[in-house]
């Protein structure tokens, strides 16, 4: 299963992915799970910055802006 | 939170909470709720005028408490910080679940928003676990509704088991039923049986071994089984928050220690580590919070929100994202520079009557010269130039800057700037507080506090004084107008001032970052921290209401602070004036004390002192340097600014002068006001002494090389 994640600041614009696991741990962990990033949540990139960082993300009906430092220790599953 | 009176200036510094309950029959209400979800206008809502607002004790957290009055009885309501949950991974979370859970709250409403039920249900759930009495609020319906969201609120209060109103907080609607509804659950009428959230089957047993244990020995009021799945969980704060409000000591008791060990051992031997542990609670939580929304919540338009993203993907765009920024904040300064040239005339031939009707009273009373022409000329005189030029660019920005908050623009400045934050290894809410710190650098400092890591924080709060506040604006506005927008007329002259101004923010902003960044090189060095910011919806403001009580409320703030401040900066100003001291006024004396060093930098001793004296309140500098000029020479009376013109340069001022006060106005120390809120955030002298030097000393820097290079190059 993880040969097909891929970190979710590789997730193209207007993609939807799943997420399977999340890289961090300690307090930035469960900052990601209380924003409702758990397992097989959905998860869709809508708009870059001007400057290509951060990317906001549609998060169970919000609208989310991760740095890619945040983003890159999601992993997903793209659909 | 909004810029209002009670947010800026001297309401944002802090005073100790403490919940006064008038009679045992008195009711606490705990008011929670995710960010932006519209709590705080439901808390205005229901107790108007009748709150205060301060400080979680020994934490720089903002509490506010308010009263209200149901069917004779009394509602204290107390605003919890907004959080997204209550598992304590900041400073507001911990202080949310303490108050629900030690502060005994009669009951605890939890406000939604409807457009995002899925998300908010996952406080309401967590709050569900901690306490019986909780209400949910489902806000914002007036938004479901315009996108076509509906939620069968009967159906949820089934599911969920407690009471479910809707709302719609900015018209007024539903807050009937809300406080109907608070009132039968205080007085027992109605009783919440809220439902049980059920984990997997290996925690649920891990839950049984150890509850017993700690029902036994725990306080009745706390509910046993959140205790037991929050020592599972190895929460240590609650454990130290137990011990502070309960001086219950766990580690003392070995009975629930044993079976912990017991029942963590249980977890261990199913592979559930802590990680895990963690996930599968927050898990179960949000597939409840998933199922319910399902059943109660149906999407008639799958694209509601597709507006927000259409906007967003111009406002947020590579091409379009910035200049749209800019092009807004010049907008905003053009309105306001025209608006106010009006008002500014009106309010200045009114004041100049009554000068002069004043001046005849005194004559008529046969009153002292110096005593007629100290309060006329002197006090009446300042306040009058506060009036007149200083506050109608007030009264016309702040309305414009809460209107584009209340719309949700600001997080998209923020989302767009962020990459120059990061990269000046700060944090991008930092933009948020620069523009808080448009309007009220006091309000702007603390507003710090969205930003959690305390290396950040402090930056942002040591650099918020390097955008100008709405005090200053005025002066910025009066100089460029005269000096440098002089030669143009009609449209083009207000329209290059616009321009101006807009080109000194983006130089104000430019220092921030610059010297954002050498503070995260030298004294406050460290990495970037984690960065998540949410982009709520757009939401229709009220523009009538933002409009009109914003005006009211500036123009209040400003009067108060024109007689409180200007004033007797005024009489001081007077008094310096004529008093004579081996035959030069004391003015005179202290401008040629102060005169080398101010023309080293490219003004002169009676501006410099002008900027002392306007420490407590910004927008009196330039009033003070008008009237000390005036009180040396003739005595001209004011009309406009064009005559103010006159004064200066026959005083003389050349445009360098006018760039290096510009400047200076920008890079200088902090006003009273705002230092006092730093010392009370940062509890700390040293950073409060370094908040006053690192702008006074950039200033002077700046205003030295400007000066110097200008005249080497015999520019002047």
């Amino acid at each position: 299963m993880d040969k097909d994640c891929i970190p979710l600041s590789y997730l193209p614009l207007g993609r939807k992915g799943r997420v399977r696991k999340l890289i961090s741990d300690g307090i930035a962990r469960r900052r990601m799970l209380d924003l409702g990033l758990i397992n097989g949540t959905e998860v869709e990139a809508i708009q870059k910055s001007p400057f290509g960082d951060p990317v906001a993300y549609f998060i169970r009906g919000a609208v989310i802006a991760l740095r890619s430092e945040e983003a890159s220790k999601i992993l997903v599953e793209p659909s | 939170m909004g810029l209002t009176y009670n947010s800026t200036g001297t309401g944002a510094l802090e005073k100790n909470l403490k919940i006064e309950r008038m009679t045992d029959d008195d009711k606490v209400i705990a008011l929670a709720g995710n960010p932006n979800v519209g709590k705080s206008t439901i808390f205005n809502g229901l107790t108007g005028l009748n709150q205060h607002t301060g400080n979680w004790p020994g934490k720089t957290v903002t509490n506010a408490q308010g009263k209200y009055k149901f069917k004779d009885r009394n509602f204290i309501l107390v605003d919890i910080p907004g959080t997204y949950s209550l598992m304590a991974n900041s400073v507001e979370e911990e202080v949310a679940r303490d108050f629900i859970c030690f502060g005994n709250p009669d009951a605890t409403v939890v406000v939604c928003d409807a457009t995002l039920l899925e998300r908010n249900l996952n406080l309401v759930l967590q709050t569900i676990e901690i306490t019986n009495n909780v209400i949910v609020c489902v806000n914002l319906l007036d938004e479901a509704k315009r996108k076509k969201i509906h939620i069968d609120l009967k159906k949820l209060s089934e599911l969920l088991g407690v009471p479910v109103v809707g709302t719609s907080a900015r018209t007024g609607r539903g807050l009937d039923d809300l406080v109907k509804a608070v009132y039968d659950v205080t007085a027992g009428k109605i009783v919440p049986e809220p439902i049980k959230i059920e984990y997997d089957e290996e925690i649920e047993k891990a839950v049984s071994v150890l509850e017993p244990a700690v029902k036994k020995y725990v306080n009745g009021n706390l509910n046993s089984r959140w205790i037991s799945l929050k020592l599972l969980d190895g929460d240590d704060t609650l454990l130290s928050s137990m011990e502070k409000y309960l001086n219950f000591n766990i580690s003392s008791n070995r009975e629930i220690l044993l079976k912990l060990e017991e029942a963590k051992e249980l977890l261990g031997n199913n592979g559930i580590t802590d990680n895990i542990f963690r996930d599968r609670i927050v898990s179960g939580i949000y597939s409840v919070a998933e199922r319910l929304a399902k059943q109660t919540v149906s999407f008639e338009n799958e694209k509601y929100n597709e507006t927000d993203r259409k906007i967003d993907r111009i406002l947020t765009s590579k091409i379009y994202g910035i200049p749209v920024m800019i092009a807004l904040l010049g907008v905003v300064f053009w309105i306001t520079i025209i608006g106010a040239n009006y008002p500014s005339e009106l309010i200045a031939s009114g004041l100049f009557w009554i000068e002069n009707r004043l001046a005849d009273l005194f004559i008529l009373l046969d009153a002292p010269l110096w005593l007629r022409e100290m309060v006329v000329t002197g006090i009446f005189r300042t306040v009058a130039w506060v009036v007149s030029v200083m506050l109608p660019p007030m009264a016309i920005f702040f309305p414009f800057f809460t209107l584009l908050e209340d719309l949700g623009y600001l997080p998209r400045i923020a989302f767009n700037l962020d990459s120059f934050f990061k990269r000046a290894c700060c944090h991008g809410k930092q933009a948020l507080t620069m523009c808080m710190g448009f309007g009220c650098n006091a309000a702007g400092v603390t507003g710090c506090r969205i930003i959690d890591s305390p290396r950040e924080r402090m930056i942002a709060i040591l650099t918020n004084n390097f955008v100008p506040c709405n005090g200053r604006f005025p002066t910025l506005i009066a100089i460029i107008t005269m000096f440098f927008a002089g030669v143009f007329t009609g449209p083009l002259k207000s329209f290059i001032s616009a321009l101006l101004l807009v080109s000194v923010i983006i130089f104000g902003i430019a220092m921030t970052l610059l010297v954002s960044n050498m503070l995260s090189r030298t004294i406050l060095k460290g990495m970037p921290s984690s960065f998540t910011l949410e982009l709520p919806p757009y939401r229709k403001p009220q523009i009538g209401r933002i409009i009109v009580r914003s005006i009211f409320d500036r123009t209040l703030f400003v009067l108060g602070r024109a007689v409180c401040v200007a004033a007797p900066a005024g009489l001081v100003i007077w008094i310096l004036a004529n008093v004579y001291v081996n035959g030069h006024s004391l003015i005179t004396h202290v401008a040629e004390f102060l005169d080398p060093f101010a023309s080293l930098i490219g003004m002169d001793g009676i501006i410099l002192l002008a900027f002392f004296l306007g420490f407590p309140a910004n927008e009196i500098v330039i009033p003070i340097i008008i009237m000390s000029y005036l009180s040396k020479g003739s005595l001209i009376e004011f009309e406009n600014l064009s005559q103010l013109y006159e004064v200066l340069v026959s005083n003389g001022w050349t445009w360098l002068t006018a760039i290096c006060v510009m400047l200076f106005t920008l890079l200088h120390f902090p006003c009273g006001t705002t230092c006092w809120t730093i010392k009370k955030e940062t509890q700390s002298w040293k950073w409060t002494v370094l908040a006053i030097l690192i702008p006074t000393v950039t200033g002077v820097l700046c205003c030295f090389i400007v000066a110097n290079t200008a005249r080497l190059l015999g520019l002047v």
